[in-house]
């Protein structure tokens, strides 16, 4: 068996472990950091709305966190971080797609001036 | 992290060295595992359920893609009508949004327990899972009843046939997800929740956080945004 025989079978028992529920361990702890840095930064995101003075930077400031709330949900708990990376790449198409598609449509209303 | 293959990973060590065993493994049958389950583990290594969830998702990504654009291309151009700056209560959806959060925990610890095989845990936290859920979509409920009382329909203007679309696809979302989620819970009196149906649940959860990671869009542009007016 050559070492790219070796890898595709190691990746099927993987995949059949996963099947199986054998999954990658995580701790419980982290999951409740994530859960408790998730309510933070919400708390966070309805206090930074009621202070005139962020105004002007408001909506990247909303942005970035998020941004960061989404990338936790998808890193932790949809367990993307841990996962194979093909999973993050079609996520990814989705996302870029969709990111596309909101380009596009912009460009669409600008141009016609709506 | 520390990461665990279980029993497949120790076939794999004691079985590759023998003739046709890449052929066995890749197929989803390991030699010496111990079980004659059937797994569906295609050439990406990825069991092809799990492949599927993530294909879908990617396009609901899309598919809400769509109607968040809708909604940030017609904001501000109500003729008439209510206005978000008059409806939107951002505190209420802050604790909504904390609700649905927490419901996501709840279900990656589910998900965690079943792993484990900790049954009566991952009966609880899918429970509790259902529970956030149903409390999200209370909330909804609520708002809608509000919306309404005040004027916005569907149809009154641009505002309430974005917000209703685009708010209405998700509780649909969050709607069929609870209603999976009760299926399984239902399901796991009569045949356990362990680490056998750890995969049906993960795909689930898989389902459920993605619905979660939606509402954190929406949160942020429709709900705290509508303050810049």
């Amino acid at each position: 068996m050559n070492e790219r025989e070796l890898a595709r079978a190691h990746g099927a028992v993987r995949g059949h472990a996963e099947a199986h529920g054998e999954a990658h361990v995580v701790p419980t702890s982290t999951y409740l950091k994530v859960g408790l840095v998730l309510a933070v930064i919400t708390a966070v995101e309805f206090g930074v709305v009621y202070v005139p003075a962020l105004k002007p930077v408001l909506i990247p400031l909303l942005l970035i966190l998020s941004g960061a709330k989404f990338a936790l949900v998808a890193g932790f708990f949809m367990h993307l971080k841990f996962d194979r990376w093909v999973l993050a790449g079609f996520f990814a198409a989705g996302l870029i797609l969709a990111l596309g598609t909101y380009l596009g449509l912009g460009a669409i209303f600008a141009h016609r001036g709506g | 992290m520390a990461e665990h293959h279980g029993s497949g990973a120790h076939a794999l060590q004691g079985s590759a060295r023998g003739p046709g065993a890449a052929h066995a493994l890749a197929v989803g049958h390991p030699q010496g595992a111990g079980h004659h389950a059937h797994s569906e583990v295609g050439v990406t290594g990825v069991d092809n359920r799990k492949l599927g969830m993530w294909l879908f998702l990617a396009s609901e990504c899309m598919f809400f893609g769509a109607f968040i654009v809708a909604y940030i291309a017609y904001q501000g151009k109500s003729l008439s009508g209510p206005t978000p700056e008059e409806l939107l209560n951002i505190p209420l959806t802050s604790l909504s949004t904390f609700v649905l959060l927490m419901s996501s925990l709840a279900m990656v610890l589910a998900v965690q327990a079943a792993q484990q095989d900790r049954q009566a845990d991952a009966r609880k936290w899918l429970l509790a899972t259902a529970l956030l859920g149903l409390g999200f979509l209370g909330f909804q409920a609520y708002e809608y009843t509000h919306f309404i009382h005040a004027g916005l329909t569907l149809s009154v203007n641009l505002f309430g046939t974005t917000f209703y679309t685009l708010t209405g696809l998700h509780g649909l979302h969050v709607t069929i997800g609870v209603g999976w989620l009760l299926a399984l819970f239902l399901r796991s009196l009569k045949v356990g929740l362990g680490r056998a149906q750890a995969l049906s649940l993960e795909l689930a959860g898989l389902y459920w956080h993605f619905v979660d990671v939606v509402w954190i869009v929406i949160f942020t542009l429709v709900y705290l945004m509508s303050v810049l007016g």
